[in-house]
């Protein structure tokens, strides 16, 4: 029987040492691949004009910070949510308030839109996601109609649909990730391995298959297998927070914004970080990312309330743009990609273009 | 008695965690890569094909996008 047994503390350094072994041959295969920079590729590419962007609409109505924003799939209304507890949404045209509810917590950290845009779902402080169908009677009460889909054992961060209105992908300070039946609020997949909060996540665009980017606290940004729940790919050269993640158009690639003050883009398939935006005098960290239509800028909200355009093959920035008066929070390019809205502190949103 | 159960317990939680480290970069090292150089020109060929039909990177005339202002008519 003893002869059998396994000698824990042996077990345990034998694994460390593998641990540490293929820790390393992940870097050396990776290193090489890495024949060259995406900036050096980039060097035959026309360089971009000067950009006129200007705040064309100003959304006026939330009570404290705006914490997040989506666009509705009709490139018109957006829906917003805010640290008071409130989440509104608005004709981005008209900057009328179509709906408002509150919500039974604060900081409402996470709301989207569903693709059918009869519905949105939020969630924060109250460690849950619910769905609220929107309805076309403005004298209804929302909140009357309210379906708690999931429920974390911290903070929701983050929430999307995926391509359908029926399943929601969550993201928490519980350090999880999960997937949910939308009318069942079953759970169907929940994804482990981040080592502190997720903050952020954004669904692969549906051409590229089932799959999820994630960022977090830990440093790390994951990529993720919606069926199985693996997670397939795990990046780590941040130095701070990942507040933001979006995919490439493509599908082949992702940008993160960070803490660390820089946004830094990664190929899925060379499976490293090709570029890095940053400048020394950008010290404050980058809360959102999105990318345009073609996935040529790289649009950036921060914490010293500007927003940097980034030439995303030549990693250079080719705009910055004031007019919040707090931090960028929020940010994202509306699905025809003629505009993209940011969320700030300064309790406004405003639409640019 | 009890303490050295549960250090034992918490050995075996160690285990099990590095097990699944072990488990987890196993998968990462194993999948496929290409080389960035190729990587990165694909990028640079996607943008190239969408850059026309990307509004905010070419611009489109106020009349053409509802959030950019028009002229005021006047009504004589």
């Amino acid at each position: 029987m003893a002869a059998q047994e396994v000698q824990p503390n042996e077990t345990l350094a034998s694994l460390k040492t593998e641990s540490e072994t293929l820790k390393t041959k992940l870097e050396e295969e990776r290193a090489k691949l890495h024949d060259v920079e995406l900036h050096q590729v980039a060097e035959k590419v026309e360089a971009l004009g000067q950009f006129v962007m200007k705040t064309r609409r100003t959304l006026k109505g939330h009570g404290n910070k705006v914490l997040c924003m989506d666009w509705c799939k009709d490139k018109r209304r957006i829906v917003s949510s805010s640290q008071d507890g409130k989440v509104i949404v608005w004709d981005a045209f008209t900057t009328n308030k179509e709906h408002a509810v509150t919500m039974p917590c604060t900081w409402v950290m996470a709301c989207a839109y569903a693709p059918s845009g009869c519905a949105v779902a939020c969630g924060g402080l109250d460690n849950k996601c619910s769905v609220y169908p929107l309805s076309l009677d403005k004298n209804e009460n929302l909140a009357a109609k309210k379906k708690s889909v999931a429920m974390h054992t911290n903070y929701l961060s983050a929430c999307s649909f995926t391509n359908s209105d029926m399943q929601i992908l969550t993201s928490s300070g519980d350090g999880t990730c999960a997937l949910w039946d939308v009318e069942s609020g079953q759970l169907l997949q929940s994804f482990h391995g981040h080592a502190a909060d997720v903050l952020c996540l954004d669904l692969a665009p549906s051409e590229t298959g089932n799959t999820f980017v994630s960022g977090g606290c830990d440093k790390k940004a994951n990529v993720w297998d919606m069926r199985s729940g693996q997670c397939v790919q795990s990046f780590e050269t941040h130095e701070s927070d990942i507040n933001s993640v979006r995919y490439y158009p493509s599908g082949d690639a992702f940008a993160s914004g960070s803490d660390d003050a820089t946004c830094r883009l990664y190929d899925l398939r060379a499976d490293r970080e090709v570029a890095i935006y940053s400048k020394e005098s950008i010290i404050f960290g980058a809360s959102s990312v999105d990318f345009s239509l073609s996935g040529r800028l790289l649009f950036g909200g921060y914490n010293d309330y500007t927003i940097n355009v980034w030439d995303v093959l030549k990693g250079t920035r080719v705009s910055i743009l004031f007019g919040h008066e707090n931090r960028v929070s929020t940010l994202r390019v509306s699905p025809d990609g003629t505009a993209f809205c940011s969320g700030s502190w300064d309790h406004t949103l405003r639409i640019w273009a | 008695m009890q303490t050295v159960m549960s250090s034992k317990m918490a050995t075996s939680n160690n285990i099990a965690q590095a097990k699944r480290t072990v488990q987890q970069l196993r998968v990462e090292a194993s999948i496929e890569r290409i080389k960035v150089s190729k990587a990165c020109a694909d990028l640079m060929h996607y943008c190239g094909e969408h850059a026309k039909f990307d509004p905010l990177l070419m611009g489109i005339p106020a009349s053409e996008n509802p959030f950019k202002d028009k002229k005021p008519c006047t009504i004589l």
